[in-house]
């Protein structure tokens, strides 16, 4: 079920400005791919572009391409709430819906796609959703309570949650834990691991050992200067770039080293 | 900096210590002043023959010249300006709160006098002086405000959706602007529009219940427009982010997200543009015409609404002439009630959905 | 390492059927309020033309359309006049009330209560005109005439019912109280803290920082609000059709009982027994109305969005 992604000489535009520039990398099928950079160099960009969650900014564009097992997101044919179904995306701050309970959260992408599920069925799924988001013991008892009740930890798993009862391919993490405490960052970070099982898993972080911990590669964005756009400096297994990175800017960002 | 004006009576205790207090008027004492003032100026009007104006006036104007001197004495300059200006506010508000209190008490003492159950199930049908009521201006104004409501609603909404997730450039922009300059039309000449219009198919005497329901949509759209909109722009875009990274499109997002999130300040919305038109009379003086019996039909026929049904009891009462006026109050009198009675759903209405939207 | 050079620009994205039903619904919403005003200003136009080129003769009382229509503008435009002088200053100390004097619990109740006066139908103001502010006038306009009719304004006679242009001018000054006011409050609130307390902190007394940090930042809100206060004052139709005794022509006397009407409360008294040329007459002073209102109504914004662009460099 996951799936490969394949990214070649991507570019990416808000209107006549160029965020992102020449990207060429391949995600590998269950695995988790951290992207590393300092502020405003494109990594939230980049992932964006990977589910098309991208255009909805207006003027906003690509050019090039991301192949995902072997079919190109951006062709003409294809439809991005289509690409968004497949590829499921979790924010930096939690965001469940104001007005629904924690069930209603967790069945939503199911709901809000109008698929007809039996009750049984959708109970199943919000306990198997809520366990895969390691947040089912903590909740089941109040299942039919807002979802904005809950901690700030708790709220990302249940949007976890959110994003992998719909059955994703891959799941894109942009800084999932910088709005959370030491313990819930550790409780996702497991919940990582655990899911990437069954998804492809890319993940933004500026949190140098969480990409050291859960990742197998890594991939460094830098910009080359104020206004121009960021660009993939090194793509490496991540042992290699915290061990003997290719590069200098590398090396100096990870020890801290840097402008 | 001088801190002070060299009083040479009154030596501050405090300027002993390390920090320089300015010497202050004891707390109570610009109120007392005042009051000080308001007492004389009631003696000097009963010296010249009591009036209430009269003595407000005075008491103004002694009151606030009483903390003036007094601060300006004991204070100095700046803070006597400072209390100058706090009398001035003070009083300002007080004279805006006369009006309404007037206004109310005025109605009521009038108004009381025929609010009978008769007013409320008996037309003005073959009633010539005592009697008669408004039932048929009261289903009037429900059947016209309900119709325009029924226009305006969907409208108003489909337009501010439009403006805040779809609309770009120059149309967007065009619309905003035009619903601001609609806002702003007198309602008369709305009303002269919904005439105008109906005229040119229909010849020139034509009075429906429909003509005025479409000038009090064109009045009350814009409100509608205007409210949602900032309605709408209060939901977060995370939401919206979120909804479309589960693959929901973005009309289902809209509908099950966008608007259960806003759902209380569009009610809201709605109900104060309800009780903006609900008391309009201008336009429909020139659409919906007049008549004494009960005609729910807006398609055909005049019909009356309670705003006008007031307006030509007041200026046309008939003979002999105290029954109409009598009416004419109770009439006023219901309107406010109605609208109030609006005012206050809407507040209830955001209070009672405002903990779930609140984040 | 390139391979290709993309397309200059995307494909669009492929819309479903959903989406493009009900964006095509909501852009057509927003498309028929720009008919809908397109609209008003044709059949206007149409109804009015008639009056327009129809010579003077025809017209009613004979006159050409200019004379007629003349000083129902001035009567409009000198009660909205009366309303805005009056109203402006009060509804800025009103706004200052409610946002730095009131105590704190109170204030948001004040405020409320304060729209009440906005909401509060335009008839039921009528009424209280005639009924209760204009009989307490007439000691007043007594008095001016007899100390202060040297002034042409008071110059008299004074009105025995008060039914006077200053008396209409006070009673859209009461109606366009609250417009102002909430304007006023908004941008006084939004004044920001950081030069408020900076005020504070160096010394100045409450109004000295009213005067340093609150004012300047609210001016062109209160031009604005002032403005939208006199297009709402331009078009009140009903509250001057009961309160002035319209009878006369252009003279700048508030006080007398002859008084050039208004064109709003000119066409509420008219128009509902009027017939042929005459409508098409009331219907040109309409278009007047429309005019003046919609100029008046263009600058306020302009004032306004000016402040938002000014702030929002802030
Ligand atoms: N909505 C947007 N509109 C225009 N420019 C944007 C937008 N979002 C981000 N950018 C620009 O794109 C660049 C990359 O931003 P981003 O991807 O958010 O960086 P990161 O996530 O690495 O901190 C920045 O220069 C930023 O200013
Ligand atoms: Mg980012």
């Amino acid at each position: 079920m996951a799936k490969r992604i394949d990214v070649s000489d991507l570019d990416i535009y808000y209107g006549n400005f160029k965020a992102v520039e020449g990207v060429n990398l391949s995600i590998e099928p269950r695995s988790i791919t951290a992207l590393i950079g300092p502020s405003g160099c494109g990594k939230s960009t980049f992932l964006r572009s990977l589910n098309r969650m991208h255009e909805v900014i207006p003027g906003a564009r690509v050019e090039g391409k991301v192949v995902i097992d072997g079919q190109d997101l951006y062709g003409s044919d294809v439809d991005p709430v289509d690409v968004r179904r497949q590829i499921g995306m979790v924010f930096q701050r939690p965001n469940p819906f104001p007005t629904m309970s924690i069930y209603d959260n967790v069945v939503a992408g199911v709901r809000l796609n109008s698929t007809k599920m039996k009750r049984a069925a959708l109970d199943d799924l919000v306990e198997r959703s809520l366990r895969g988001a390691n947040l089912w013991t903590e909740v089941k008892d109040r299942l039919d309570r807002p979802g904005a009740g809950l901690s700030g930890g708790q709220q990302q798993r249940l949007c976890i949650a959110r994003a992998i009862a719909v059955e994703p391919a891959v799941l894109l993490m942009d800084e999932p834990c910088s709005a959370l405490d030491p313990i819930s960052t550790l409780a996702i970070e497991d919940l990582m691991t655990e899911l990437k099982e069954r998804f492809t898993i890319v993940i933004v972080t500026h949190n140098m050992q969480q990409a050291a911990r859960v990742s197998e590669s890594t991939g460094f964005f830098n910009l080359a200067g104020v206004g121009q756009p960021g660009r993939l400096v090194e793509f490496n297994p991540t042992e290699k770039i915290f061990s003997n990175p290719d590069q200098k800017a590398t090396e100096d960002y990870i020890s801290g080293r840097f402008g | 900096m001088r801190t002070d004006t060299q009083a040479p009576a009154a030596e501050s205790p405090a300027s002993a210590g390390p920090v320089r207090t300015r010497r202050k008027l004891p707390r109570p004492a610009p109120a007392a002043l005042y009051l000080l003032g308001l007492l004389a100026a009631a003696a000097l009007s009963a010296l010249t023959g009591f009036s209430i104006a009269l003595t407000a006036i005075y008491g103004v104007v002694l009151g606030t010249l009483a903390v003036y001197v007094a601060a300006r004495l004991v204070e100095g300059r700046r803070k006597a300006t400072d209390r100058l200006v706090t009398c001035l506010v003070w009083t300002a508000f007080a004279l805006a709160m006369l009006p309404l209190v007037s206004l109310i008490y005025t109605v009521l003492d009038n108004g009381l006098a025929r609010l009978d159950a008769e007013f409320f199930n008996s037309s003005m049908l073959g009633v010539v002086g005592e009697g008669g009521g408004a039932y048929h201006a009261i289903l009037g104004t429900l059947v016209i405000t309900g119709l325009t409501a029924l226009i305006s609603v969907p409208i108003g909404l489909l337009t501010a959706i439009y403006l805040v997730e779809y609309g770009t450039g120059r149309l967007k922009k065009a619309i905003t602007f035009l619903v601001d300059v609609m806002t702003g039309i007198p309602s008369i000449v709305v009303g002269l529009f919904a005439f105008a219009l109906f005229a040119l198919f229909f010849g020139p005497g034509i009075r429906l219940g429909i003509m005025g329901a479409v000038a009090l949509s064109v009045l009350m759209i814009p409100v509608v427009v205007r409210s949602a909109e900032e309605v709408l722009k209060l939901v977060p875009n995370e939401l919206r982010e979120a909804s479309y990274a589960l693959g929901v499109p973005k009309w289902r997002t809209i509908l099950k997200v966008v608007i259960p999130t806003s759902i209380g300040g569009l009610a809201t919305g709605t109900t104060l543009a309800i009780a903006r038109v609900v008391g309009e009379t201008a336009p429909l003086l020139v659409t919906t015409g007049f008549v004494n019996g009960t005609n729910l039909d807006p398609f055909s026929g005049r019909m009356t609404t309670l705003p006008v049904f007031s307006f030509y009891q007041l200026t046309q009462p008939g003979f002999p002439p105290e029954f109409g006026i009598e009416r004419a109050w109770s009439a006023a009198l219901v309107l406010i009630v109605l609208v109030m009675a609006l005012n206050v759903l809407a507040r209830l209405i955001s209070r009672f959905f405002a903990p779930t939207t609140s984040r | 390492m390139t391979l290709t050079s993309a397309p200059p620009a995307q494909p669009r994205p492929k819309r479903r059927p959903g989406d493009r039903i009900f964006a095509g619904t909501a852009t057509s919403a927003g498309i028929l309020i720009l008919l809908v005003l397109a609209g008003v200003a044709v059949f206007l136009v149409t109804e009015a033309w008639p009056a327009l080129t129809a010579p003077a003769a025809d017209l009613p009382d004979g006159k050409s359309l200019g004379s007629y229509v003349a000083p129902l503008v001035f009567g409009t435009l000198l009660a909205a006049v009366i309303a805005l002088i009056v109203a402006t200053p009060l509804a800025v100390a009103i706004a200052l009330f409610i946002t730095y004097y009131a105590p704190r619990r109170l204030a948001a109740g004040l405020g409320y209560v304060v729209d009440l006066l906005a909401a509060i139908p335009s008839v039921v103001y009528g009424f209280w005109g005639i009924a209760a502010l204009a009989p307490s006038l007439v000691p007043f306009y007594g008095w001016a005439e007899r100390n202060l009719g040297f002034i042409p304004l008071f110059a008299g006679p004074a009105s025995t019912t008060g039914k006077t242009m200053l008396t209409a001018g006070l009673v859209l000054a009461v109606m366009i109280l609250p417009i102002i006011s909430a304007i006023s409050r908004e941008v006084f609130s939004q004044a920001p803290a950081l030069h408020r307390e900076a005020a504070l902190a160096l010394g100045a007394t409450r109004w000295e920082m009213i005067k340093m940090a609150v004012l300047p930042y609210g001016k062109s809100g209160i031009i604005g609000g002032a403005m939208l206060g006199l297009g709402r004052a331009l078009g009140e139709t009903l509250a001057v059709a009961l309160v002035l005794s319209a009878s006369g022509g252009i003279t700048f006397n508030l006080i007398s009982s002859s008084n050039p009407s208004t064109i709003a409360a000119n066409i509420a008294l008219q128009f509902p027994e009027s017939s042929g040329l005459t409508v098409n007459v009331l219907i040109a002073s309409g278009l007047a109305l429309f005019l003046i209102t919609l100029a008046v109504n263009m600058l306020a914004r302009w004032v306004v969005t000016r402040r938002a662009d000014f702030s929002g460099a802030n």
